[in-house]
């Protein structure tokens, strides 16, 4: 046989080596029942229903917000009206940070990297025309998550809508921040007890919310690989259930409401491989390592988002191509819903047009081109199973130098993942540099003199007028009510052993702000400062 | 030694995601500069006092947020009141084309968009930073 002289130019984005061709004996121990299982039944690799897309489509949840809230409301009845089927709300970040707008950190921040909400009373506009009990929001909110999920609950109960009928997700997984997207305001053990808290609050009053999205996206994004992106995710999944059981939750009151969210790069086999292992580890890890009872709790649901990190700003419009394919790559793997991004994302947050462009394509790929029709396509391929088992191994080694670490908030401290992806990172770059990997348009297929594109443009007058609405709302609320709340709720923080939930929901009832609520718990909890390595 | 170009590489405002920082910051050190990594959210003021503190020759911003005109023309100001008017100072994100201009005229030297390559960044901070 002719020499592969391009031998080593054959590895996934990841870096790991593929061979030439796979066959039976790659996957010469396989059995059907262990390792796959009919789709809706353990180990649930084939997918979480018997029938996935033929009795429901994944959901078309494109995630926006910039400048104000009524600016971001408009985009929403806009997605709506062009056929998405639930809303992602992007927080800019001073909300992220737990700062109002009018903080001099805020500034030249306002509603630029996503919508800006200081009180309910921005909460209130940006849901303005849409029935909360109607549509699923995912809210892409981590260190605030209490106050933002306490916001759209009291809109919700404004419109008259009951909390059991909500759906929806919040981001909530600050893990993930700490070692990779790093939006922190708490240290790891007050954050993790408000997650906790969570867990509890909804499983008692907002039964069909999901309380967390387990993210991998964001690890992905900063460099990681795709085995690295799932194992650490997986392993934040496993953290989170222990500190719940640790204050004496069960299992299986709140299991079923984790939720996933994963990253749809490039090579598609790889991804596809991904989603795969991840429901098969995580139905041992809640079977064996947490003896859960209820089926729900080891299934794992996930949402996926097409890889921002993977597009270019050089020659813009084959980034539709490229979004295609991940997108592709998330459908096979069975996700439930996605979100897909914009040509323009490494340029600016996305224009009208081009997310329109982005749903369209999820459209395509849902109504023309037949890929949803069956379940699991890709299961039984030598390769694909392969890829599947192997990355299987390589989570359970990850998991086990992080059960010998202590877990994965030692490990953070330590700084194990955080210099695990930076090491990815700076490979991947080199690798591109050194022309290993090749990205059209941007180290080969170059184009000189490209037209500019039309990018969204954040109206500067954002932040002068937000600040005037937050002046105007601290001087026609009833602030003593307000200081009332605000003392109680640095009360209870204080106390240590109370769930959050309900004393943040009275201070967003009265219209205290995001800033002065986190102001409360900065003063009790203290905040996190990232180790340097 | 004394020869080794000294760079700061900084994150100013709010924004968290820092591949881009810690990538270009790796790259200098392979490159054989000595490199001081502020961290996270550092306020102009940290900046231009760390470059002072630190007698650097360079200072690398890293913004992807969108608040690069408010946050880099500041820094500029800051870095004139210092007398740091040879300190080269470059910066590398999300920035739009149009933006460009009015960076370089608050004394950006030069703007490294998406897609830059970390050869081409070291190059031109060892081509611009001052002599010593």
């Amino acid at each position: 046989m002719a020499k592969d002289v391009r031998e080593r130019l054959f590895t996934t984005v990841s870096g790991v080596p593929i061979e030439r061709l796979y066959t039976p004996e790659d996957i010469h121990d396989f059995d059907y029942g262990r390792d796959l299982g009919d789709p809706g039944e353990p180990p649930y690799t084939r997918g979480i229903y018997p029938t996935m897309y033929r009795s429901r489509r994944w959901t078309m949840r494109q995630f926006s917000g910039f400048g104000t809230a009524a600016d971001t409301n408009q985009r929403f009845h806009y997605l709506l009206k062009h056929g998405q089927t639930g809303l992602s709300v992007a927080f800019h970040l001073p909300t992220l940070m737990g700062l109002d707008s009018d903080h001099p950190m805020s500034s030249g921040e306002v509603g630029k990297c996503g919508v800006t909400i200081d009180s309910l009373e921005d909460m209130e506009t940006l849901f303005k025309g849409i029935p909360l009990d109607q549509i699923s929001t995912s809210m892409t909110t981590n260190a605030p998550a209490t106050i933002l999920w306490s916001m759209y609950l009291v809109v919700a109960e404004k419109q008259g809508a009951d909390w059991t009928k909500l759906r929806g997700t919040i981001q909530n997984d600050i893990l993930k921040e700490y070692i990779a997207q790093k939006t922190y305001i708490f240290p790891p053990k007050p954050s993790m007890k408000l997650i906790v808290d969570t867990f509890e609050f909804g499983s008692s009053h907002v039964p069909q919310w999901n309380t967390i999205s387990i993210s991998g996206y964001h690890i992905r994004e900063a460099g990681s690989t795709a085995l690295q992106e799932l194992a650490f995710t997986l392993y934040d999944g496993i953290e989170y259930v222990e500190w719940a059981r640790r204050r004496g939750l069960d299992v299986d009151d709140f299991a079923p409401r984790l939720s996933f969210f994963f990253n749809a790069h490039n090579d598609l086999f790889e991804e596809v491989a991904k989603y795969r292992a991840a429901r098969k580890v995580w139905y041992r890890v809640m079977t064996e390592r947490f003896q859960c009872r209820n089926p729900k709790s080891a299934i794992l649901r996930f949402h996926t988002q097409t890889a921002g990190c993977s597009l270019t700003a050089q020659q813009p419009y084959n980034n539709i191509v490229r979004v295609a394919i991940q997108a592709l790559s998330a459908v096979l793997g069975g996700t439930q819903s996605l979100h897909t991004n914009s040509l323009d994302e490494t340029l600016a947050l996305p224009t009208e047009h081009a997310a329109r462009i982005a749903l369209r394509t999820q459209q395509i790929l849902a109504h023309e081109t037949g890929i949803a029709n069956t379940v699991d396509p890709l299961a039984g391929s030598y390769f694909v199973e392969r890829l599947t088992l192997d990355m299987e191994k390589g989570c359970w080694d990850y998991f086990d130098r992080l059960d010998e670490m202590g877990g994965m908030v030692a490990a953070i401290e330590q700084g194990f993942p955080q210099r695990e992806i930076q090491d990815a990172s700076y490979e991947y770059q080199k690798a591109i540099e050194r022309k290993e990997k090749i990205i059209v348009g941007l180290n080969d297929f170059v184009m000189e003199d490209e037209p500019p594109i039309d990018i969204l443009l954040i109206d500067e007058n954002v932040e002068a007028q937000q600040i005037e609405r937050l002046k105007q709302l601290r001087d026609t609320r009833d602030n003593g009510q307000v200081r009332t709340t605000l003392t109680a709720l640095r009360e209870a923080a204080a106390a240590g052993d109370r769930n959050m939930m309900l004393c943040i929901i009275d201070c967003v009832r009265c219209y205290a702000t995001l800033g002065e609520i986190c102001d409360e718990l900065r003063a009790v909890y203290g905040v996190y400062e990232e180790p340097s390595f | 030694m004394d020869a080794r170009i000294r760079v700061i590489v900084a994150k100013p405002g709010l924004d968290g995601h820092d591949r881009g920082a810690k990538v270009i910051a790796r790259a200098f050190r392979d490159a054989g500069f000595e490199v001081i990594y502020t961290g996270l959210r550092q306020t102009p003021e940290q900046i231009v006092n760390a470059a002072l503190q630190e007698d650097a020759d360079v200072v690398g911003l890293s913004v992807l947020s969108g608040a690069h005109m408010t946050l880099c023309p500041r820094i500029m100001e800051l870095m004139k009141k210092e007398s740091l008017d040879d300190v080269l100072v470059v910066v590398g994100g999300i920035i739009p084309d149009q933006d460009i201009p009015k960076l370089k005229e608050a004394g950006i030297a030069e703007i490294f968009q998406p897609g830059a390559s970390t050869e081409e960044i070291v190059a031109y901070v060892r081509n611009n930073a001052r002599k010593k």
